[in-house]
């Protein structure tokens, strides 16, 4: 298997698990992260791309795209987490609520606290359980 | 270049300028949109297919810009809808945490501006990955127009959509990232003649229409739309529904014919047909059960994107038969764009003066509010496809091109959409023409609405009927570097 193979499959690999996350973990956070982990997969494999023939010089343009998308990335990341603190604010959730339920203003002592403690355990998904994700006290 | 530099220098000078002439500078960068679109018209229509290096970076390195009869027409929808929103939204009240202050007013003109950059952007690309950069500034703006209303409704719905449309963008980037290590190269054209059957582009292919879908709201992928459009401020909803919906369809469009040709088999055209005509059914058939109005037209939108995806069964036939199939579905998103814009914000203006969107308020709006209703019932028998809308027009040639390839089970689709869609039209307008003013709709509550807001939803629910007119020189525009 050539090196660019290996890469290749990583890559996939790296993507599936991100996507997998994505699908199974409700927590916002955890649902953003697994987005970042899904394009560090797919700049792995532009960047193995670029030196596939270990004896060429590598190929600018994947570079670029890598560069291009590493800013996208920030920036949606940037604005993902920002509308998360929002959805705290206005749910008293770090999660969404499902399809079909009302989504009805959180309860004042929830917004209150928007500044200290809850957006702290937001900040900190690892310390987040699953099931955990009902912030209002 | 100008079609895209112009909305790009209107971001910055209206978020510069947010709290002073916004609305100004809005006006005057939508006037020099228009005639930057119209000197490309023309520019197309008597030279034919344009190029355009950037920065003077010839294709392998630099990005080309390529403008045929679909991307200008495009343009010009893009155009129209964008400068009647705009008109709108300067007499539009807007609500949220702080109603009454502006701020979601101040915000919308450089993320309107932002949008409007990006859609020109996709429209005008012939480079993949400039396609992914425009696709992620449309969504990046368009998910942060639907929480300027800042409901927790609508923060909610735009998490969903956000969330939606980035998983839909890294799918699609992974299919650019699979394409370009098999050919090296990112131009369309290119693209598509290095095009190799191989399970490599197979992925590729799949992971694009995948990740295109769900941002164009393909069912079953279209759970995000409703909520995100629903809850949106009116001329936001006029903007997602009228514009945002086609540029992923056009892009769908537009790789379909010019990279995937080798690849595409019959049957994935199939797959995205059925999957289409389910949509119209199952979008029709819960608008049908809205009790508030603007989910009944968001959903209504779900079920007209279904009929844009008939065009890849219906075009697999004869050149003749394919060119009607190709022009009746992109003169459908034409139509589509200008009549649903003009519904969302004939219902924004009825649901801010009323206070309420529940369907039962409706009753004496026509007594009150006369021209909105006049629009929504323009652009609701456009939604119906009757004549002499542009609606019509386009289910015609959507038609004709079904029965004449044999594929008669989408004609009795299209027939049956048709249906639905008179149901949902008819059951707002008979409340609408009810002279039975409820407790709710009462003068006291009813608040004034704006000359702008009311003349503006107008004006684009009759062009609705010119385009029914125009139909000739519009579909001639088309046929310039039509894949047909």
């Amino acid at each position: 298997m050539s090196q660019f193979q290996i890469y290749g499959l990583a890559s996939v690999l790296i993507f599936s698990i991100g996507l997998y996350g994505f699908i199974v973990h409700p927590h916002l956070v955890r649902k953003i992260l697994a987005m970042n982990i899904m394009s560090s997969g797919i700049f792995l494999l532009l960047v193995s791309a670029a030196r596939r023939d270990m004896h060429a010089i590598p190929d600018s343009v994947p570079h670029a795209m890598v560069l291009t998308g590493i800013v996208v990335s920030v920036s949606m990341t940037a604005f993902a987490l920002a509308l998360t603190r929002r959805v705290v604010a206005a749910t008293g959730m770090a999660a969404l609520p499902g399809m079909d339920a009302p989504v009805e203003a959180a309860p004042i002592a929830a917004r209150n606290d928007e500044h200290s403690r809850d957006l702290d355990r937001v900040a900190d998904p690892v310390a987040v359980d699953r099931d955990d994700t009902h912030l209002s006290v | 270049m100008w079609p895209i530099l112009l909305p790009l220098i209107g971001t910055i000078l209206t978020f510069l300028f947010k709290r002073g002439g916004a609305t100004t500078i809005s006006l005057v960068m939508v006037s020099a949109i228009t005639l930057a679109v119209a000197g490309l018209t023309r520019q197309v229509l008597q030279q034919g297919e344009q190029y355009y290096a950037v920065g003077g970076w010839e294709a392998p390195l630099g990005i080309t810009l390529h403008a045929d009869g679909l991307s200008v027409l495009m343009l010009i929808m893009t155009t129209l809808v964008g400068a009647s929103t705009s008109v709108y939204a300067m007499g539009y009240v807007f609500q949220g945490p702080r109603a009454g202050s502006a701020v979601g007013g101040y915000f919308f003109w450089p993320l309107w501006m932002f949008l409007w950059t990006a859609l020109n952007v996709i429209f005008l690309s012939a480079d993949i990955f400039n396609l992914y950069v425009g696709l992620e500034i449309l969504s990046l703006s368009a998910v942060a127009l639907v929480t300027l209303e800042g409901k927790p409704a609508a923060i909610v719905a735009g998490m969903r959509y956000l969330l939606a449309s980035f998983l839909g963008s890294l799918a699609f980037l992974l299919g650019v990232a699979l394409l370009y290590t098999a050919s090296g190269t990112l131009e369309l054209n290119s693209l598509g003649t290095r095009m190799l059957s191989n399970p490599s582009s197979g992925l590729a292919l799949a992971l694009i229409m995948l990740g295109l879908a769900l941002k164009t709201a393909l069912f079953p992928l279209h759970f995000w739309l409703p909520p995100a459009h629903a809850s949106a401020a009116a001329p936001v909803s006029a903007l997602l529904s009228g514009l945002v919906v086609k540029a992923t369809f056009y892009m769908v469009l537009r790789l379909w014919f010019d990279v995937f040709p080798a690849i595409a088999t019959p049957a994935v055209a199939q797959i995205l047909g059925a999957l289409g005509a389910v949509g119209i059914l199952w979008g029709s058939i819960l608008a049908l059960r809205q009790p508030q109005l603007k989910l009944l037209i968001a959903f209504s939108t779900v079920a007209q994107v279904g009929y844009l995806f008939l065009l890849f069964p219906l075009s697999n036939a004869t050149t003749e038969i394919g060119m009607d199939a190709w022009s009746g579905g992109v003169y459908f998103a034409l139509a589509h764009s200008c009549a649903k814009a003009a519904a969302f914000m004939a219902a924004g203006t009825l649901v801010y003066a009323l206070g309420s969107d529940r369907l039962d308020a409706l009753p004496g709006t026509f007594r009150r509010y006369p021209l909105s209703v006049v629009a929504f019932t323009v652009a609701g028998v456009n939604l119906m496809g009757l004549p002499p809308s542009g609606g019509f027009i386009a289910k015609w040639l959507l038609l004709t091109s079904a029965l004449n390839s044999g594929q008669w089970w989408f004609a009795l689709v299209i027939l049956a959409g048709s249906l639905l869609g008179a149901g949902y039209v008819f059951m707002v307008l008979s409340r609408m023409l009810l002279d039975q003013p409820q407790p709710i709709a009462n003068s006291e509550q009813a608040r004034p609405v704006t000359l702008a807001t009311e003349l503006s939803a107008l004006a684009l629910a009759v062009f609705v009927f010119v385009l029914g007119v125009t139909a000739t020189p519009l579909i001639a525009l088309l046929r310039i570097g039509a894949p047909f």
